[in-house]
């Protein structure tokens, strides 16, 4: 496990319009760890991964992420962070190696990190030629996840990444989470599926009310 | 961001917008006969032979802008659907080159567009034109659909995380592409032969749409990033 920091916020603060979504977050992370973002709607978890993927701008406190001073610069981190909301990205009308392929050749990944990557998804073989518009909501996700692996993002911020899965399709996104940070990658999870994502997490942060309130 | 990975995305993204069109069949099978039943319509509208060949420049151009407003809402309309465009965003992708890519798809798909329409207007307008002035025919399609694609991929871009974007994007582009639907227009009538126009008139024409394409082409390379940031 890497054990330098991955994000460092110290009494981060973000506001839409009036409202500060993040109230004085303090938060480390460090490398290979997954986080779970505990915590009721509207508390801050998605805020927190939008922040740290650079969408949101910090106004007030210091966040560093992955080496980046994100006061001063949150664009250069994105190619290294993937941030895999509610959507999956995918184009619905391209099969699951088009979907893939077209990130491999954004990043100049070439053929075997896209066999590797579809490999590690268990989306290889005829899967791979599927349109993704055919597939389950599980597979779909495990496309997404490719899509991350082939761009070889190193922070992965996952936002309620359970959500319209079955029983079989978490198992293989556990999976799939617990495989790709023995490769180095961290990962952070928004959830307030708690006793599902608290199996999978090495770490449980409650967030509420735009601070962080507990860490166990 | 170099020249080199700006192309490189361009690339991949126009690669990536026309294997889609070549599934989904969304232009050839809806966009194409949509255009067509536009030249019909107005045929029977005017019911003129004579009107029509005078008109003839100008219906296919209207018929280009309205089939345009589909085009440009389709191409979008992939990326939005399952936040691909959010995706792309989010991981630092350079935005020039999704402007230039998204305009080269929609250069292929319009040009293909007029190309259907010029050859509309021969057969049910009757306009005929002289191999003397296809120089001018081309240089116009060519320069009017660069200047189209790049208005087309600015604002598609800018109105795709707006709410209401498919009535937004019409009251955009139109007052935008004005000056090209002018331009076009009287440079293809020269190329017609309407009125007793001659080729050479046609030209200054040309010039306003080199001007607009340069313009909107330079403008959307640096303002596509922070409109789709925002």
């Amino acid at each position: 496990m890497n054990s330098a920091s991955v994000v460092e916020m110290r009494d981060a603060v973000v506001v839409y319009g009036d409202f500060p979504a993040l109230a004085g977050v303090n938060l480390s992370v460090v490398g290979g760890e997954i986080l779970l973002l505990q915590g009721a709607n509207g508390a801050g978890k998605s805020t927190i991964l939008r922040a740290c993927a650079g969408l949101v701008p910090i106004v007030r406190g210091t966040a560093e992420v992955l080496g980046t001073n994100m006061r001063l610069d949150r664009k250069s981190v994105r190619h290294r962070v993937g941030l895999l909301g509610h959507s999956n990205g995918l184009f619905s009308d391209l099969t699951v190696r088009q979907n893939v392929t077209f990130w491999a050749q954004l990043v100049g990944a070439g053929e075997n990190e896209i066999n590797d990557a579809l490999e590690r998804m268990g989306i290889a073989g005829r899967l791979a030629d599927e349109r993704v518009g055919e597939l389950s909501a599980g597979q779909k996700r495990r496309c997404s996840l490719a899509n991350l692996v082939i761009r070889r993002a190193e922070l992965w911020l996952l936002d309620e990444p359970h959500a319209g899965l079955d029983g079989r399709g978490r198992d293989e996104l556990d999976a799939i989470l617990r495989q790709a940070v023995t490769v180095g990658a961290t990962v952070m999870i928004a959830s307030h599926e708690i006793e599902r994502s608290r199996n999978l997490a090495t770490r449980t942060v409650l967030v509420s009310g735009g601070r962080i309130k507990e860490v166990s | 961001m170099s020249l080199g990975t700006t192309l490189r995305v361009a690339r991949v993204v126009a690669t990536k917008d026309l294997r889609i069109e070549m599934r989904s069949r969304v232009v050839t099978n809806q966009v194409l006969p949509f255009a067509g039943l536009v030249l019909i319509m107005f045929a029977f509208a005017l019911d003129d032979d004579a009107l029509l060949e005078r008109v003839a420049g100008g219906l296919v151009w209207l018929a280009t802008l309205f089939s345009l407003f589909i085009i440009v809402q389709r191409s979008f309309g992939i990326e939005t659907a399952d936040g691909a465009l959010d995706s792309i965003r989010v991981a630092g992708v350079d935005p020039a080159g999704i402007f230039l890519g998204k305009t080269l798809a929609l250069v292929f798909q319009l040009l293909i567009l007029e190309i259907m329409l010029v050859g509309g207007a021969v057969v049910f307008y009757r306009v005929q034109v002289e191999p003397a002035s296809l120089v001018l025919l081309v240089t116009c399609l060519l320069l009017a659909t660069f200047g189209l694609a790049f208005v087309g991929a600015l604002f598609g871009g800018f109105a795709a995380g707006i709410r209401g974007r498919e009535t937004l994007l019409p009251l955009l582009l139109l007052p935008a592409i004005a000056p090209v639907l002018i331009g076009a227009t009287k440079a293809t009538e020269a190329a017609f032969g309407i009125g007793g126009m001659v080729t050479s008139e046609g030209w200054p024409w040309v010039g306003l749409l080199a001007v607009f394409a340069a313009v909107f082409g330079v403008g959307g390379l640096s303002a596509f990033g922070p409109l789709i940031e925002e």
